[in-house]
């Protein structure tokens, strides 16, 4: 094999089930996977399912398992890893084909989460809303999630331990987190938080961190923050004595 | 660009195991740290707990017997050491720390675990978790004290001096605090709690505070390890001075 020459390996199959296939790819510089797979597909499989969109790491279709890790193939240059490197789509959703998943469960996950609603005062006014800059930071960080799931497919609870029943994983936590910390919304998800959402799966062990193409700080920013909140409204004997006396929000259902 | 034969082969398994992109450490290595470095803290933390006297040569105290009380034949130790235990074992950090080295859960990321039960923080023990706060108050206490100690460390019979256990109370002490109020509880208690930064002067200066804590909390596991550290150091030089193995270099004024 030439030194240009790469050794792909792709995951071939479907849920029935499949093998590792090798081609062999030229390299060219600044070479991406998704280059790599898109050449194998365009030379020598064109019947090889493979899902992407924006090609810069934007629309989050391209997730899957390079080395073993969860990455977006348009993100990861070839270089990182030298003559060989192997693709295999995400192991924690239903396989359609080769490295396509079907993550339609993410979406029912998220139709679960009570929208962005704001208090009847600040629905009715005709004024234009303010909001800081400092307010705006937090929750600005959340927002440029490109749901790639690739946190949904490394949190251990759904990925080893099928907790798709008991916990809705990282990605909706962030969600949660950017509606809750909003200074306009007026809902309180913490029993949604305590209940469903199953936020006491987790077990801040940050694979979901290290994963995240966005970079967002989803344990230390939206997770552990959620934590702190649910147990303002189950855990704390004083918070509870406090809102009994008078103050304090008291956790409602959604 | 030379276009090379298309080849395309079936290979029979994947030769690789999971390649973390973003660390150049072996996956094995963090773990197998944490496993080590804490069992012997442990195993020291016991030892001084309950078989050891008054950690004290004037004008040093030893970090796990301060504030000192010594009752009848109770180890002094006990009445302190509780605080920053359940401090430390239920400190967002360390959860990672020990979930992933002691029950693998998942040892690192990506890779095959334990297909034993799994209920996260939600049942018995690691539900208790959930109580973190109550233990940073205890330890806010605590620390309290050991600042009070690291003062009196440079006291020396009525005049001011330096000596190496001084520094190291002091090094000590700062690391502790650094560590103390970058808890994650902390942060909420600061200002996390708030929907909104800027809608009265008393969240505007919370958020202040939220944003100094943020700057420690950043790096927490940083904290925890120096921290940790330097609790066993200044312990280990104060009973060495004890047993007058070691000498304390001073310049005393
Ligand atoms: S920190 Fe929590 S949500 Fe993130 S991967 Fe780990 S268990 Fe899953
Ligand atoms: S939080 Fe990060 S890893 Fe998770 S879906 Fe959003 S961008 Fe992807
Ligand atoms: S193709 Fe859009 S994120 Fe990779």
């Amino acid at each position: 094999m030439a030194d240009s020459d790469l050794d792909l390996r792709i995951w071939r199959g479907d849920a029935k089930g499949g093998e590792l296939v090798s081609y062999r790819v030229p390299v060219t510089e600044g070479m991406v996977v998704l280059d790599a797979v898109l050449w194998a597909q365009a030379n020598m499989a064109s019947d090889m399912a493979v899902r992407w969109n924006c090609k810069a790491a934007k629309c989050g279709s391209c997730s899957a398992e390079i080395q073993g890790f969860p990455r977006l193939m348009c993100k990861t240059p070839i270089a990182d890893y030298g003559d060989h490197v192997t693709v295999r789509p995400m192991r924690a959703f239903p396989l359609i084909k080769d490295l396509v998943t079907d993550v339609s469960w993410n979406y029912e996950v998220n139709k679960q989460i009570p929208p962005f609603t704001p208090s009847e005062k600040d629905m009715n006014t005709s004024e234009p809303w303010r909001m800081q800059q400092k307010d705006v930071d937090r929750v600005m960080e959340f927002r440029k999630c490109i749901e790639c799931f690739l946190c949904q497919d490394v949190c251990h609870v759904l990925r080893n331990h099928d907790g798709k029943s008991n916990f809705y994983g990282p990605r909706f936590m962030v969600r949660i987190a950017a509606l809750e910390m909003h200074p306009k919304d007026s809902l309180d998800r913490r029993p949604l938080l305590k209940g469903n959402a199953g936020l006491g799966y987790c077990n801040v062990t940050k694979c979901c961190t290290e994963v995240c193409p966005e970079h967002i700080k989803i344990t230390d920013n939206a997770i552990i923050p959620l934590k702190e909140r649910m147990d303002d409204a189950y855990f704390d004997p004083v918070r509870a004595l406090i809102r009994r006396i008078g103050g304090g929000r008291k956790p409602k259902a959604v | 660009m030379a276009i090379s034969e298309p080849v395309a082969r079936p290979v029979a398994a994947d030769r690789t195991g999971v390649k973390n992109p973003y660390s150049v450490l072996p996956n094995w290595l963090y773990p197998a740290f944490v496993v080590v470095a804490l069992s012997l803290f442990g195993a020291y933390a016991l030892w001084v707990v309950f078989f050891q006297p008054l950690g004290y040569v004037m004008p040093y105290l030893s970090p796990f017997d301060s504030p000192p009380i010594t009752l009848g034949r109770i180890p002094p130790a006990i009445w302190v050491a509780w605080a920053p235990l359940v401090f430390r074992l239920s400190c967002y950090y360390y959860r990672k720390a020990y979930f992933r080295s002691f029950f693998g859960h998942p040892r690192s990321c990506a890779v095959p675990e334990p297909k034993r039960r799994y209920r996260g923080e939600t049942a018995f023990p690691w539900v208790f978790n959930n109580f973190h706060r109550f233990a940073f108050y205890a330890t806010v206490v605590q620390v309290g004290f050991l600042w009070f100690d690291a003062v009196i460390a440079f006291d020396f019979g009525g005049r001011f001096g330096v000596g190496f256990g001084s520094v190291l109370m002091l090094a000590n002490v700062l690391l502790l605090s650094g560590y103390t109020f970058g808890c994650h509880a902390f942060r909420h208690l600061a200002g996390g709690d708030l929907d909104c930064f800027s809608c009265s002067l008393a969240a505007r200066a919370r958020h202040r505070l939220w944003r100094g804590v943020t700057i420690l909390n950043i790096k927490h596991d940083r904290w925890a390890w120096a921290s940790l550290f330097t609790v066993a150091a200044t312990d280990i030089y104060i009973r060495l001075l004890l047993a007058g193995v070691l000498h304390d270099p001073r310049w005393v004024s």
